[in-house]
């Protein structure tokens, strides 16, 4: 089976429809599936359920799809870079389901892995908690949280061969893995595809059976808080 | 005088223990690593995916792959592993890490923790901070006392939506050492020239002993 396509937007053909559920990683604007999104909002899908960390800037990454409204609900832990994202939720325009960042994490592995629930510490006596069930193990309560599996995984890795093995490098990582784990299908974008045999099979992160289809481009890597000290 | 945000600082680094991990928050918290005692040598878990986090990188060092979990731009030490997010919030659930630094907007004197959330506000979101208050084996709490109004933030119970409940174990204000203990807070410790009185005025939660 051919994964590797000329683009982001051949790499999506047939795979978007309205009212879609699709899992993003990156953390911040760090290790984002840019060239996705972007093809993303110029194919125009709407009433996208989207599940990611967070919501991009007001100009880049996934604050992108929300400036022209294809998104319907964010699935986030953090959202407090993008002021357009603010606006739309505080005027009713746009749901969000908030996920202490390492429940997301993990609805997004268990539900790549085939587990529907597990319970978690995390949340318990809080918001999170109201509304799903409780249990005690070893006299410390735990609330049940679900797997998440979603219609569409984008991912960005680092390097990634024709089989869809992916190395993703330093902290551009973060939720890549496990989101490209809960996808029904995933689409990765890499810097570089590398011919096969060259990623050293020990250090890859992400074995190709997760990933259907594979593009490689060119990344803007915008930086957010670019923070220096003196030389 | 009450200790100053790089007092409160310095402060909290005296609550490092040699030879463990530990994750510091946003704002106040991250200045603690500019005041690591001598000879306590401790790894700085960041949250996105790193443990052994180093200093900010010179202009030419940027690397847009490399960040902490403020999103700032840092850099790697000969020690540092790199992890996805959903193994490194299994290492704070699994209780991996020893203590986590936060900044807070409210605590209880049940140590309850609010910092999250101002409804109908502030949504910005909760990050990893429920998760690291649910996991870490210790929480330290590093404040203003009273908010500008000169309204205690040391409460009976908290008012805004919970990060946390029954998390807090040590509370550092600029005023003082709190400890979260039956019955109340605990003060272990005043800043220099600070009173009980001055304390008493500035605090809801009930004191204890």
């Amino acid at each position: 089976m051919k994964k590797v396509y000329s683009d982001a937007a051949a790499a999506l053909d047939g795979l978007l429809f309205d009212g879609m559920t699709i899992a993003a990683g990156g953390f911040g604007l760090c290790g984002i599936p840019e060239l996705l999104i972007a093809a993303i909002r110029d194919n125009g899908v709407k009433n996208l359920t989207i599940a990611s960390n967070n919501a991009g800037v007001d100009d880049f990454g996934l604050g992108l799809l929300l400036q022209t409204r294809q998104v319907k609900k964010m699935i986030s832990s953090y959202v407090g870079e993008n002021a357009e994202f603010m606006r739309q939720y505080l005027s009713g325009e746009l749901e969000l389901e908030f996920n202490p960042q390492g429940t997301l994490a993990e609805r997004m592995r268990a539900g790549g892995a085939g587990i529907p629930g597990f319970y978690t510490r995390t949340g318990v006596g809080t918001v999170i908690a109201e509304g799903k069930e409780l249990k005690e193990f070893d006299g410390e309560t735990y609330v049940l949280e679900r797997g998440l599996v979603t219609d569409l995984a984008i991912v960005k890795a680092w390097k990634g061969d024709d089989m869809g093995n992916l190395v993703y490098r330093k902290t551009a990582r973060n939720f890549n893995p496990p989101a490209a784990t809960c996808g029904k299908v995933c689409v990765a974008e890499v810097e570089e595809i590398v011919p096969r045999g060259s990623l050293d099979p020990d250090m890859i992160h992400t074995p190709g059976i997760y990933v259907h289809r594979i593009i490689q481009g060119r990344h803007e890597k915008r930086i957010e808080n670019r923070t220096v000290r003196a030389a | 005088m009450p200790w100053d945000r790089n007092q409160m600082a310095a402060r909290a680094a005296q609550e490092l223990q040699d030879g463990t991990c530990v994750n510091l928050g946003i704002g106040i918290p991250t200045l603690v690593s500019n005041y690591i005692p001598d000879g306590v040598d401790v790894t700085l878990q960041s949250e996105n995916g790193m443990l052994g986090m180093g200093p900010f990188p010179t202009e030419d060092a940027v690397d847009p792959d490399l960040i902490n979990a403020g999103k700032q731009t840092i850099t790697e030490l000969a020690r540092t592993s790199y992890f996805d997010s959903a193994t490194s919030f299994g290492m704070i659930r699994g209780g991996k890490i020893a203590m986590a630094i936060l900044g807070a907007m409210e605590v209880s004197e049940t140590g309850d923790l609010a910092n999250w959330m101002i409804p109908g506000k502030l949504v910005k979101g909760m990050g990893g901070a429920m998760d690291l208050v649910a996991g870490v084996g210790r929480v330290v709490v590093i404040m203003d006392h009273a908010n500008k109004a000169g309204e205690s933030k040391l409460l009976k119970e908290c008012t805004l939506p919970l990060t946390g409940k029954g998390v807090v174990n040590r509370v550092i204000t600029g005023l003082g050492v709190f400890d979260v203990v039956p019955g109340g807070l605990k003060v272990v410790e005043l800043a220099p020239d600070v009173t009980m009185d001055d304390v008493k005025k500035l605090t809801e939660a009930t004191l204890v002993a």
